[in-house]
């Protein structure tokens, strides 16, 4: 890494995001998915493919993703993926919707009990709170979730 | 230009009249290189606004006032300073709109439905704005015209060779095509695609929003039907757009918009329009706005389109000699005739993480799709960063694009 021009946005390119940006978890089709939806941010050119596979009493079994956008959309669907599979389908939302709070403002209020361990995992995306723009790129994985979760082949969007 | 030497622009000066340039932006100078989707206003412009509103307002063509009378007379100046920017014939070939789009609505709607007839083709090209695609392909679902697509070169120019065999059948009634695009820069060959339309029994519209900014256009010279561009790329305000439109095809076009100002008469059977171009400018005008575009012109004219486009040649010049050079940096389009827009991609990271990068440099580019979809498509890339140059930028600011965009790449490898 050369010169410091850039030097402080590594808070918001985290190591953990540049590497989850380059090297997506879970990205790959399933084919035998329960649910799936596709998330657009037109303005921006990222899209993704969400695959949903439930289990038989309705937790998430596996989660994974097929698609192209910024280093941020593909890092926060990575993390999403990883953190949300063995999760009811209820605490997937509720992370969702922690994760949205923790994007607007670089705080969650309500990360602690049995889901703290894991928003601690997606805090390094809280960064994005400083970049007014950036912030739909972090939060088109969980919007595109939580239209596979509502069923039916939704198109979600951040805009 | 026959021997003559082109005066300088006087860039210091110049950076002056514009007071946005003084800002700081995350603590560094502000690097505005987004002209292309929105100019900065120099004081000249504001000033016009200001002691317009303060000192000469009041509606047009309305008021038997003095206040009424002295705005009317500044709109309608407005409207020749805007004729003789474009060298029209007549000043009555000028329509001021609400912007571009609203421009190429109004003649898809006028001149698209209502003169065209059904089975009658228009062309446009595969660089256009969505400006100058939707109101087109409405168009065709509303009155079953038929829409066929120009091919582009890999360098980024118009397939001369597609166009002619576009129009072989005769079948086409007008060729809607831009004058410079928006995201590779190319100016394309306006005379020769006049005359080529014509030819073919067709009229032609060109989408003069980034040409018109750039270099002198003389719309007689290259024998343009239609048009357009529009105030705020300009130097000038938000909400004005001009048409320029020959005075026989006005005459055939129907009113695209209702309203006070466009008739002559009024009853509740039927109305009489107002001869053109009142007809297309239905109710109260934008008349501050077209104050502020007539001080635009006389700015740029004072600078003369000549040295603005001397020196924003050097600056490509420049970008030309830099960006490419920076490794991993791939620049869309490389067309022999070009203006200062520039879109690129880095082969480590998305445009919208550059842009974010860039941001922090204080350098302000557009990211995205630059409202040109099927262009990114064509040319297989998801976004670009595009960097647009206007007449205040320094050749120290393209310098500083290049080591910034250097830097970028390394941060994400």
């Amino acid at each position: 890494m050369s010169g410091g021009l850039f030097d402080d946005l590594r808070d918001l390119y985290q190591e953990v995001i540049l590497d989850h940006g380059r090297k997506p978890r879970n990205f790959r089709r399933l084919d035998d998915a329960d649910r799936t939806a596709r998330g657009d941010n037109p303005m921006c050119g990222d899209r993704m493919e969400l695959f949903v596979k439930l289990a038989p009493d309705g937790h998430i079994e596996d989660a994974t993703f097929e698609g192209r956008g910024c280093a941020i959309s593909m890092a926060s669907a990575s993390l999403m993926t990883d953190t949300v599979k063995g999760k009811t389908q209820a605490q997937a939302r509720q992370m969702g919707e922690n994760f949205r709070a923790l994007a607007m403002t670089g705080v969650c209020p309500d990360c602690g009990g049995d889901i703290a361990d894991d928003m601690e995992r997606l805090a390094p995306l809280s960064g994005v709170h400083d970049f007014p723009s950036r912030v739909k790129c972090a939060t088109l994985a969980w919007h595109t979730l939580n239209a596979a979760l509502d069923g039916g082949a939704k198109e979600a969007s951040s805009e | 230009m026959d021997g003559h030497v082109a005066p300088r622009l006087n860039l210091d000066a110049v950076r002056a009249d514009f007071p946005i340039l003084a800002e700081k932006v995350r603590g560094k100078p502000f690097t505005f290189l987004d002209s292309g989707a929105s100019a900065q206003k120099p004081r000249q412009v504001i000033g016009a606004m200001v002691r317009m509103m303060e000192t000469a307002y009041a509606n047009v063509h309305r008021g038997a006032y003095h206040m009424s009378e002295q705005a009317t007379e500044a709109y309608e100046a407005a409207r020749g300073a805007v004729a003789r920017f474009l060298n029209a014939g007549d000043v009555r070939e000028i329509i001021f709109t609400g912007s571009s789009t609203n421009a190429i609505n109004l003649v898809a709607h006028s001149y698209g439905r209502g003169v065209m007839k059904p089975g009658q083709a228009v062309v446009i090209s595969e660089m256009e704005h969505h400006a100058n695609i939707v109101p087109w392909q409405m168009a065709r679902d509303a009155v079953g015209i038929e829409l066929r697509v120009c091919r582009i070169t890999d360098s980024g120019e118009l397939d001369l060779d597609d166009l002619a065999a576009k129009l072989a059948d005769g079948k086409v009634g007008l060729v809607a095509v831009t004058h410079m695009s928006n995201v590779l820069g190319t100016v394309t060959p306006a005379a020769q695609i006049a005359r080529m339309a014509h030819e073919a029994g067709a009229k032609v519209l060109f989408d003069g929003s980034q040409a018109a900014v750039h270099r002198r256009v003389d719309v007689r010279e290259i024998d343009a039907d239609f048009y357009v561009f529009t105030g705020h790329k300009l130097y000038g305000p938000t909400g004005i757009g001009v048409l320029y439109a020959k005075g026989e095809l006005q005459e055939a076009m129907p009113p695209f918009l209702g309203g006070g100002d466009m008739i002559a008469e009024v009853f509740f059977e039927k109305s009489v329009w107002a001869p053109y171009p009142a007809k297309f400018e239905a109710g109260t005008p934008p008349i501050i706005e077209a104050i502020g575009l007539h001080a635009a012109i006389d700015y740029v004219n004072a600078i003369g389109m000549s040295a603005i486009e001397a020196h924003e040649r050097a600056l490509v010049d420049r970008a030309m000699a830099r960006l490419p050079q920076i490794e991993g940096v791939t620049l869309l389009g490389r067309a022999q005739d070009r203006g200062g827009v520039f879109a690129f991609a880095i082969d480590t990271a998305h445009a919208h993480d550059v842009a974010t990068l860039l941001d922090r440099a204080g350098i302000a580019v557009r990211s995205g799709r630059h409202c040109a979809e099927p262009l990114h498509e064509r040319f297989g890339v998801e976004s670009t960063c595009r960097a647009s140059f206007g007449l205040y930028t320094t050749p120290a600011e393209v310098d500083l694009l290049a080591d910034a965009l250097h830097q970028a790449r390394e941060f994400f490898r």
